[in-house]
């Protein structure tokens, strides 16, 4: 996980140089000893190899990752008669902002952003509050069945919410005992959103890491349960806090078959719903300049959460 | 690290007695039990109940013992939807898994723009799915789409992409595979960094090569996540239903009919035959469920 998380460093140039003294050149930075050895790498053919597997990588990754979603931004800029046209324009005669303009109007977009944003900031302020109690009982309190609903609350990760998407359905239809129906409305994303196996392990593991002398010293100083979890607990776990809470969000806004069911009406659609059910009716720029919008909130989320993401993702993969 | 109990004292809030203590626990527990106990556990056991029940929720709900196992197994598209889950895992784990660890082989031999190339790779697992589809079928579009225009180029004829059943399933595990990609190389990546230099030192000493040492190193130090990720996209690729839903709607000719595909038309298509759709999904958990207790075992023997 830390290894993911720390910049290139840069080694000192003494290291090992493998090319003549004649043509001095700045070797391959090679800190870290992996597959091929500096030596090998800094040999003369060893560079040319890694230039070109270098150039090819970055050329390939650029072409299948980027060029799609520049394909994408650029339909959107083109007209109604361009976007159809073949051969394709690799740039727009004339770049225009109409499609935007009218997926906003067409879409409805204002509201479906509305209603996502509202439940995506719900599911992570519900599930914040429900999650972190939760696991901090289950971390400091020790009650007694602890470890036998911690182990029930993990073993709900096995089973993906696909398989039971009926039985849930059917709650959100009626929930039983309490006999509230949660169609359309906020509540049947943020209920089902806070009852999250993989949350509770990671803040769990990270409670139970926090040094007891911590919590000892908090008590003496008489302070009870709650007052240790808001002003011991919290503050110190702000990095997995960091990472449930972008998950979380992230999650809510992609989210797309629980919503599909559960959130029928135009009034209370999310995004990617929204997009989905008018996408056989607008015109092709138009549904573009819609997904465009749609990828831009989760674009910046990545782009200025990049390394919280990556550290949750590796966190993920070591669970068990 | 964990701190280990001291004998006796089962707490770390140890000064309070033991019935506050654990009052207080349930107290901070009970959001999280409602929670678990309706959208988690509960439909795992209802699950079991409707597949042996037929309900339409007007009258109550009646026991019909194995009809519904009888009415999905007899349907025609039963085995067809089998059969394409399982051609739909095999293609997307021969690229979902086996590309992503040679990429992040490569990836990790890089020195250079490797902030960019994270970045890229795990950029469309950022985007929503449903971004990811629409823009695909675009790129399908026989006419005017992308990929047959870029065929066309090389002056190769254009394909049917998703309207032939030949290329459709195919068409689905591109998707899938770009949209899913970025996640298991980075987490491959992250786990090919903690391998020690000295262990490719000393293979390169005894004189190993490139790809012995690929064989005899790196593959044996990554093998649990290796066996980890392969039980993870199995069950992860098993459920599919958001490519068929929206790119091909199953067809043509039930070509990319899944399991779980299906098993929305029972409950929320075909008027409603919840007992019919939970009988499937009965089924498609318990194949997942295997996986997932082989995953848990090859954890366990790992760790001991």
């Amino acid at each position: 996980m830390s290894d993911l998380m720390t910049k290139p460093r840069h080694t000192s140039p003494a290291g090992h140089r493998g090319t003549p003294r004649r043509r001095p050149k700045k070797p391959i930075p090679s800190h870290l000893r992996t597959l091929v050895s500096p030596h090998q790498l800094n040999s003369p053919w060893g560079r040319r190899i890694y230039w070109a597997v270098l150039v090819t990588v970055v050329v390939s990754f650029t072409l299948i990752f980027v060029f799609p979603l520049y394909w994408m931004v650029t339909g959107a800029m083109k007209s109604g008669e361009e976007i159809a046209q073949m051969p394709p324009t690799l740039w727009p005669a004339a770049p225009t902002l109409d499609a935007f303009v009218e997926a906003w109007e067409l879409f409805d977009l204002p509201t479906l952003l509305r209603n996502t944003g509202f439940y995506a900031l719900g599911a992570w302020l519900f599930t914040m509050i429900v999650d972190v109690t939760a696991a901090y009982a289950l971390s400091k309190l020790r009650p007694v069945l602890g470890n036998v609903i911690l182990g029930a609350m993990l073993a709900t990760l096995m089973i993906p919410p696909m398989v039971v998407l009926i039985p849930t359905y059917l709650v959100a239809v009626e929930m039983p005992v309490f006999g509230w129906e949660l169609l359309n409305t906020p509540w049947a994303i943020w209920f089902p959103a806070a009852a999250n196996g993989f949350n509770i392990f990671l803040l769990k593991r990270f409670f139970d890491s926090i040094p007891r002398e911590l919590i000892e010293a908090a008590q003496i100083d008489g302070a009870g349960p709650l007052r240790i979890l808001v002003s011991v607990v919290i503050p110190v776990s702000r990095p997995i806090l960091g990472v449930v809470s972008i998950f979380t969000v992230v999650a809510t806004f992609r989210d797309f078959v629980w919503p599909l069911l559960v959130l029928t009406e135009d009034e209370t659609m999310t995004i990617s719903v929204g997009l989905s059910q008018v996408s056989n009716m607008v015109t092709q720029n138009a549904l573009m300049a819609g997904l465009v919008v749609a990828s831009i909130p989760t674009i910046i989320v990545f782009f200025f959460f990049q390394r919280h993401i990556m550290a949750g993702l590796t966190a993920g993969s070591l669970k068990g | 690290m964990p701190v280990p109990p001291r004998a006796g004292i089962p707490a770390d809030l140890l000064e309070i007695p033991m019935i506050k203590r654990n009052l207080t626990a349930y107290g901070f527990m009970c959001a999280a039990l409602i929670c678990f106990t309706f959208f988690a556990w509960y439909p795992i056991v209802h699950q079991f109940l409707l597949s042996f029940q037929q309900t339409n929720f007007v009258t109550e709900a009646e026991w019909v013992g194995l009809d519904n196992f009888r009415t999905v197994i007899e349907d025609p598209a039963f085995g067809t939807a089998w059969l394409n889950t399982l051609a739909f895992t095999g293609l997307a784990l021969l690229c979902g898994y086996v590309v992503p660890f040679v990429v992040a082989l490569v990836l990790n031999e890089l020195r250079h723009c490797r902030a960019y190339l994270r970045f890229v790779v795990y950029l469309p697992v950022m985007l929503p799915p449903i971004v990811g589809v629409l823009l695909f079928r675009w790129f399908y579009d026989p006419g005017p789409g992308l990929f047959n225009q870029i065929l066309d180029l090389f002056g190769i004829p254009g394909l049917a992409w998703l309207d032939s059943t030949s290329t459709a399933l195919i068409s689905l595990v591109i998707v899938s595979t770009w949209m899913n990609l970025g996640s298991a190389t980075l987490i491959y990546l992250a786990a090919l960094q903690n391998i020690p230099s000295d262990l490719y030192e000393a293979a390169e000493l005894d004189g190993a090569g490139l790809f012995r040492r690929i064989r005899f190193v790196t593959i044996p130090q990554t093998r649990l996540i290796l066996l980890l990720m392969l039980m993870l996209q199995i069950v992860a690729t098993m459920q599919v239903f958001l490519e068929p839903f929206l790119l091909t709607g199953g067809g043509p000719e039930n070509a990319t009919v899944t399991v779980a595909y299906l098993m929305y038309q029972y409950a929320f298509v075909y008027g409603g035959n919840f007992g019919a759709g939970g009988a499937l999904g009965m089924m498609l958990m318990f194949v997942l469920l295997a996986f997932a207790a082989v995953q848990l075992r090859l954890t366990r023997e790992e760790k001991m």
